[in-house]
C-alpha cells in the first residue's frame, strides 16, 4: 500500500525543500517507488533542487484542472529511475488548489509508486493544510532555534487535527522529527538549542540530525539531491533519516563537533 | 477550600510567598494594578451599529453581483463590516445553505456575525454556523447574564483552533471533566466547559487551556492557564512544571515577569486569595 508522507515545518526557509529531495532520492536509491509532489504552488523550487527544471512542460496544476494527464506531467529522474517528479506551478497561486483535485492526483499516484513524498509550502494556510491533508506519515523540518520549534509545534498540532486522519478519526499520522541545519559548535558554544531541548518540546521521534553543511548549497545549486554527494556528511545524515525512516536503527551522527586540526581549522574559516 | 492560613504554611520556604499572610499579601500586591485587571469574564455591553441584509431570495444568482455593485459604491467603507442576517422574508423559503451565504459574504469582504427573524430551523442552522442570534428588540437579551450558559469565555472573534479530539469523559455520562492525553501544541486550545481539565503531557508555548473548572497538568505547563474563566474564584490550577506564560484564576492574572523564578520548572498550585493570584510550590 502506497504511503503518503508529507515534509513540513510551519517556518520557511528550515530545509523543507532540500529534505524533501533528500528524502525522495534517499527511498528511491533503496528500491521503492518514489514520487516527489511540490506544494508551493506559484513558488517553484524543488525541480530546481532536483536538477530537473528544464523538463518541465505540465505541472500539477495543470493535473488537477484537467489540462494535462498525469503522465505528461510527472518527470522521471534520469540519474535514479525509480524516481520521479511533479512540479508545481510557477505562475498559478495556492488557490488553484483543490482537495478533490490533489486527493485525485494521489490516488492515481497510488497505483504506480511505494512513496508520494508531498513537500509543503511554508505557513499554515491552503498550500501547507493540502499538502498535509491526506498524509500517512509527516517528517517535521525543524531547526534548533526557538521560533522553528514553536512553528513546528503549530503545524504538529495542526497534522493532528485538521488532516484526514484526524478528520475521520482513522490511526493518527506518523510522525518524525528530522533536525536540520544543525551546527553542532554552535549548540555547544549555546546558540542554539540542543537535540534533547527540541525534543522536550516537540516530544516526537527522532528520525534524523542532518548536519549545517557547505554541500547542501552547493548540490542544490547544481540540481542534485544532497543524498547523491558520497563526500557531504548531510548526505549521510539523510540516507541516515531515510534507513531510520523505514525501520532500520542508526545511530545518530554528526552530533558533536568534530576535533580540528590547525590546518583543517584554517581551511574551514576560509571555507 | 481550605483556609489561607494552611496554604501559607505550606509555601513556607519559598522565597516569594512565605511568612505570614501579612507578608504574603504585599509581596502580591506588588503585582501592577494592570495585571490584575479581569480578563475573561469581563463582559460589558457594547452598542455598534451593524448593516443588516434582508435577504429574499437566497438562490437570486444575480444577488452577489448586485450586492458587490452595491458595495462598490463606496470601496472600502464596508471592507470587515459586520453584518446581520434578516430573515424576515424567507420564513415560508425552502430550506438554504446558511453556512454558505455566510462564506459568500465573505467573499465580499463582509463579517457576517448574526441573523435575525429566523425560523427555528434557520436558527439552529445559524449558531451551527458560528452565527448569533440577534433580534430588534429588548425581548432577549442577546448576551445572557453572568452564569448563563451562551458566553461562558467564548473568544468574540475568529475562534483560535478548538481541540475537540483526543478526549474521554472521566467518570462516565455526565462527568463535565475533560482529559486530554497528547500534548497541546502551540496554538492549539482546550476548552473545559463546566468543568475541569486534566491534561496527562505538556502544554506548549502559545497553547492557551481553559477551564470553568479546576486545571491540571501533570507535564511542563509552557502556554497559559486559565481556570475558572466564568468567575469561579475557586478554581485552581496544578501544574507539574511551571514554565507557564499567563496563568489566570476567574480574570485575575500573572504573566511570567510576574512569577517567582524561584518556582519556574517546579510543582505548584495557583488559586486566588482575595483578589490575588498566588502561586505556591506543591509539597
Amino acid at each position: 500500500m502506497a504511503k503518503v508522507i508529507v515534509i513540513t515545518s510551519g517556518k520557511g526557509g528550515v530545509g523543507k525543500t532540500t529534505s524533501a529531495a533528500a528524502f525522495a532520492a534517499g527511498l528511491a536509491l533503496k528500491g521503492h517507488k518514489t514520487v516527489v509532489i511540490d506544494f508551493d504552488v506559484g513558488l517553484r523550487n524543488l525541480d530546481l533542487v532536483m536538477g530537473c527544471e528544464r523538463r518541465v512542460v505540465y505541472d500539477f496544476i495543470n493535473v488537477i484542472n484537467g489540462d494535462a494527464k498525469l503522465s505528461q506531467a510527472l518527470i522521471r529522474d534520469k540519474r535514479i529511475d525509480t524516481l520521479a517528479i511533479l512540479p508545481t506551478s510557477q505562475t498559478r497561486d495556492k488557490d488553484a488548489l483543490t482537495k478533490e483535485g490533489v486527493e485525485r492526483v494521489i490516488d492515481d499516484l497510488k497505483e504506480d509508486f511505494d512513496y508520494i513524498i508531498c513537500d509543503s509550502p511554508a505557513g499554515i494556510e491552503r498550500g501547507a493544510l493540502l499538502a498535509l491533508y491526506f498524509s500517512d506519515e509527516a517528517v517535521i523540518v525543524t531547526n534548533p532555534e526557538v521560533s522553528s520549534v514553536r512553528d513546528s509545534d503549530r503545524i504538529i498540532g495542526v497534522l493532528q487535527s485538521r488532516s484526514r486522519r484526524a478528520e475521520e478519526g482513522l490511526e493518527p499520522v506518523r510522525e518524525h522529527l528530522l533536525l536540520a541545519r544543525y551546527d553542532s559548535e554552535r549548540v555547544a558554544r549555546g546558540e542554539m538549542l540542543k537535540v534533547e531541548d527540541v525534543l522536550d518540546i516537540l516530544a516526537i521521534p527522532l528520525v534524523g540530525i542532518i548536519p549545517e553543511s557547505q554541500s547542501v548549497l552547493k548540490s542544490s545549486n547544481v540540481g542534485l539531491p544532497v543524498v547523491m554527494d558520497p563526500s557531504s556528511a548531510a548526505g549521510k545524515a539523510y540516507m541516515d533519516a531515510v534507513g531510520r525512516f523505514l525501520g532500520e536503527t542508526i545511530e545518530h551522527r554528526f552530533v558533536k563537533p568534530e576535533r580540528r586540526g590547525l590546518f583543517q581549522r584554517l581551511l574551514w574559516r576560509t571555507a | 477550600m481550605p483556609s489561607a492560613g494552611d496554604e501559607v504554611r505550606q509555601g513556607a520556604g519559598d522565597t516569594v510567598l512565605n511568612g505570614s499572610q501579612g507578608q504574603m499579601s504585599s509581596a502580591t500586591r506588588a503585582i501592577p494594578a494592570t495585571r490584575r485587571q479581569r480578563m475573561v469574564p469581563e463582559l460589558r455591553r457594547g452598542a455598534f451599529p451593524m448593516l443588516v441584509l434582508r435577504m429574499q431570495d437566497p438562490k437570486d444568482q444575480t444577488f452577489y453581483s448586485r450586492l458587490a455593485d452595491t458595495l462598490a459604491e463606496v470601496p472600502g467603507l464596508h471592507r470587515y463590516a459586520p453584518v446581520v442576517i434578516d430573515l424576515q422574508d424567507l420564513a415560508e423559503a425552502p430550506p438554504f445553505n446558511l453556512a454558505e451565504l455566510g462564506r459568500r459574504l465573505r467573499q465580499h469582504w463582509l463579517v457576517p456575525v448574526g441573523i435575525q427573524n429566523g425560523t427555528e430551523e434557520q436558527n439552529r442552522a445559524a449558531v451551527n454556523a458560528g452565527m448569533s442570534l440577534l433580534t430588534d428588540g429588548p425581548a432577549i437579551d442577546p448576551i445572557s447574564p453572568p452564569g448563563g450558559a451562551a458566553v461562558r469565555g467564548e473568544p468574540a472573534s475568529p475562534a483560535p483552533d478548538r481541540d475537540e479530539e483526543d478526549e474521554e469523559p472521566l467518570s462516565g455520562p455526565g462527568s463535565r471533566t475533560r482529559l486530554i492525553t497528547r500534548p497541546v501544541r502551540s496554538g492549539r486550545q482546550v476548552y473545559a466547559q463546566q468543568g475541569d481539565l486534566v491534561v496527562l503531557a505538556s502544554i506548549s508555548p502559545g497553547a492557551e487551556l481553559l477551564a470553568d473548572g479546576h486545571i491540571h497538568v501533570y507535564g511542563a505547563l509552557r502556554g497559559r492557564a486559565l481556570a475558572g474563566v466564568s468567575g469561579d474564584t475557586t478554581a485552581r490550577i496544578f501544574c507539574h512544571s511551571l514554565e507557564a506564560e499567563l496563568v489566570s484564576v476567574a480574570g485575575y492574572y500573572r504573566i511570567r515577569d510576574d512569577m517567582p523564578e524561584g518556582l519556574i520548572g517546579r510543582p505548584v498550585q495557583i488559586f486566588l486569595d482575595d483578589e490575588r493570584v498566588r502561586i505556591e510550590p506543591l509539597a
